[in-house]
């Protein structure tokens, strides 16, 4: 059906899309680019011209580097770590028959649709605040000190802020994949002797991985870029800089456009890496 | 050994019974084929046997012993699924061995059974293949291989050969009655398919909604079927059933003949009528046969050779001491 005139209709009504899709795209990334080479510095002095690669040697020999690089590696392998396992397990339940199991599936993606930044900032005043928040009153409860959670145990409570977002992703990604597991598979390992954490280890995850692997690459690459939640929460402190923070710093604190361009050209390549292997591992999916 | 029995065995999922009060001798060695259309419960009570399902009342031995309450992999026996079951992410050597690691078996021992298996079903050069790069024949003989390296105490085939083109279920079909007449171990061998069932079964157990209709060896099924149902379930194609008058003068309710069992002619005969569409196997020629008066079609077998065309008027004569009679209720007379 696809005639010469058909094609080129179709290229014809696509074109605004793609056209608004790439400027949208292009713009911010020229211009990123361009600053990345340039000394600019709105508030002192502005465009202060043309400085090479100065800005990239700057940014990876700063002190606050390695720290920021350390904290976001934690804070994504800590939420996948915990998404990952805790989905595994929730999905396995919500896949279980039992009694009002279409409102229950609901209730549990929610949290996916609360706002970052409202989520944070109920996790930060009415769980986590030290004085008023239901962590201090548990505490106080069996006779503890409270914990204050955001300068104590900084990076652990964002990784917990973030997980629960994240949780109701894996979770409905995995319950997919369990579901289509065959289940005469399951009853054959059992035939075969396997007790149910063989099946587990053997049929189940194994089941998994690839849906386990998708989740785990497209999670990489939101989290990396996780800012609300800690912009609101401890705004940096207490070692919970990432690098997305860290950019965010470099520019609007210091005013330095430059430099901030150029963290901002390294986590485009980061990003891009994980990007690569997501679409390959996909696109696998999608052959077999 | 592999005496399987089943003792008032029900079953019921909430309200409906599926199976009600049941009972049935499978002996040692013997190849026993459950078979019926679909619906008629022969899966569930595979199941039960294999312990996929719980009894709802009764009791299961096996050799004796009462394993009602056994979970199944204690039970000893091995099942062979409908979608072979196979695990995909394991090469076929693995799939063959996990019932043997997990019996936790030595490793020699496990090599020892798998080299063994694969040599009796030819798998020997697909080994290291993953399922999903074999043909559905390979597929089956990996499935049947997990089995047999368990050694079991019977065989459970859950229609093991509808996903198979017709030419290799004919194949498969030989291999597995090679297969048993080799190892001498039970099986029970569930299908729909009645000519699966006649060319393969030691005992045929007819069941509809559950219940059993007939149990005996192929051929007794075939030439003394205990009612109507079984009747017209085995032998292909089905038996014509008549009604009414030609009925009563043989003192029975319906008369059964098989399609083999009518000669045809074109000059004498007891019943006339109408051919309608023929159907040419080369061997044999199945011809559809209308107004006769008797039923709505008679089905008659004449040799491959025999040319009548659509629209040709015959002759039919019965085989006399070839008719099946039956009473009000469907049952046999005699």
């Amino acid at each position: 059906m696809a005639t010469q005139h058909s094609r080129s209709a179709a290229r014809l009504m696509m074109a605004p899309a793609v056209v608004l899709l790439l400027a949208w795209m292009l713009v911010p990334l020229t211009m990123t680019l361009w600053f990345s080479f340039k000394q600019y510095l709105p508030l002192r002095g502005g465009d202060l011209g043309w400085v090479g690669f100065e800005n990239y040697v700057r940014f990876v020999t700063s002190s606050a580097f390695w720290p920021s690089v350390q904290a976001t590696l934690i804070i994504v392998g800590g939420v996948l770590a915990i998404t990952v396992v805790f989905g595994v397990l929730l999905a396995m339940l919500l896949d279980q028959p039992f009694w009002g199991q279409g409102i229950v599936r609901i209730l549990v993606i929610a949290p996916f649709f609360v706002m970052p930044t409202v989520s944070a900032l109920v996790w930060k005043n009415m769980f986590m605040d030290p004085v008023n928040g239901l962590f201090a009153h548990l505490w106080r409860a069996f006779g503890a000190d409270p914990v204050s959670w955001l300068s104590e145990a900084s990076l652990f409570s964002i990784v917990l802020i973030v997980s629960w977002q994240w949780l109701p992703f894996a979770t409905l990604i995995l319950l997919t994949a369990i579901q289509s597991l065959d289940s005469e598979q399951l009853e054959a390992a059992e035939m075969d002797g396997a007790p149910s954490l063989s099946r587990f280890w053997h049929i189940i995850l194994p089941h998994l991985s690839r849906a386990i692997t998708v989740v785990i690459l497209i999670q990489t690459i939101f989290l990396l870029s996780i800012f609300a939640e800690i912009f609101v929460t401890t705004q940096g402190s207490f070692g919970t800089r990432t690098l997305t923070y860290l950019i965010f710093q470099r520019v609007l604190e210091s005013q330095n456009v430059g430099l901030g361009s150029a963290g901002g050209v390294y986590a485009i390549i980061l990003a891009n890496i994980v990007a690569i292997f997501l679409m390959r591992i996909v696109g696998k999916n999608l052959d077999a | 050994m592999g005496r399987i029995t089943l003792d008032k065995v029900t079953k019921s999922f909430g309200e409906a019974e599926v199976i009600p009060p049941l009972d049935l001798t499978i002996e040692d060695g013997e190849f026993a084929v459950f078979v019926g259309p679909s619906g008629c419960g022969k899966s569930t009570l595979l199941r039960l046997i294999a312990g996929l399902e719980d009894v709802s009342s009764g009791q299961i031995r096996i050799d004796g012993q009462d394993a009602t309450e056994t979970p199944p992999a204690k039970r000893g026996l091995a099942m062979v699924f409908q979608s072979y079951a196979l695990y995909p992410h394991m090469s076929v050597r693995k799939n063959i061995a996990f019932p043997l690691r997990m019996a936790k078996l030595d490793q020699a021992e496990i090599d020892r059974r798998v080299t063994g298996a694969a040599d009796v079903l030819n798998l020997t050069d697909y080994l290291d293949r993953r399922p999903g790069q074999l043909s559905g024949g390979q597929r089956q003989r990996v499935a049947i291989g997990r089995a047999i390296v368990r050694e079991p105490a019977a065989f459970l085939f859950d229609e093991p050969l509808s996903n198979l083109d017709a030419a290799l279920r004919v194949g498969m079909r030989l291999e597995i009655s090679e297969l048993h007449k080799r190892l001498q171990t039970t099986m029970i061998y569930v299908t729909h398919d009645q000519v699966e069932a006649m060319t393969m079964a030691d005992k045929i157990v007819v069941l509809r909604a559950g219940h059993i209709e007939q149990v005996g060896s192929p051929l007794e099924l075939y030439r003394t079927p205990r009612n109507l149902f079984v009747a017209g379930f085995i032998g292909s194609p089905r038996m014509n059933f008549i009604e009414g008058e030609t009925a009563a003068r043989h003192d029975a309710h319906t008369i059964g003949v098989r399609p083999e069992h009518i000669a045809v002619s074109q000059t004498e005969g007891e019943w006339s009528g109408v051919v309608g569409v023929s159907e040419h196997l080369g061997s044999d020629t199945f011809f559809h046969i209308h107004d006769t008066g008797l039923a709505e079609t008679i089905t008659v077998r004449a040799d491959g050779e025999v040319g009548f065309r659509h629209g040709d008027r015959i002759r039919l004569s019965p085989r006399t001491d070839a008719i099946h009679r039956f009473d009000k209720q469907g049952l046999r007379i005699g």
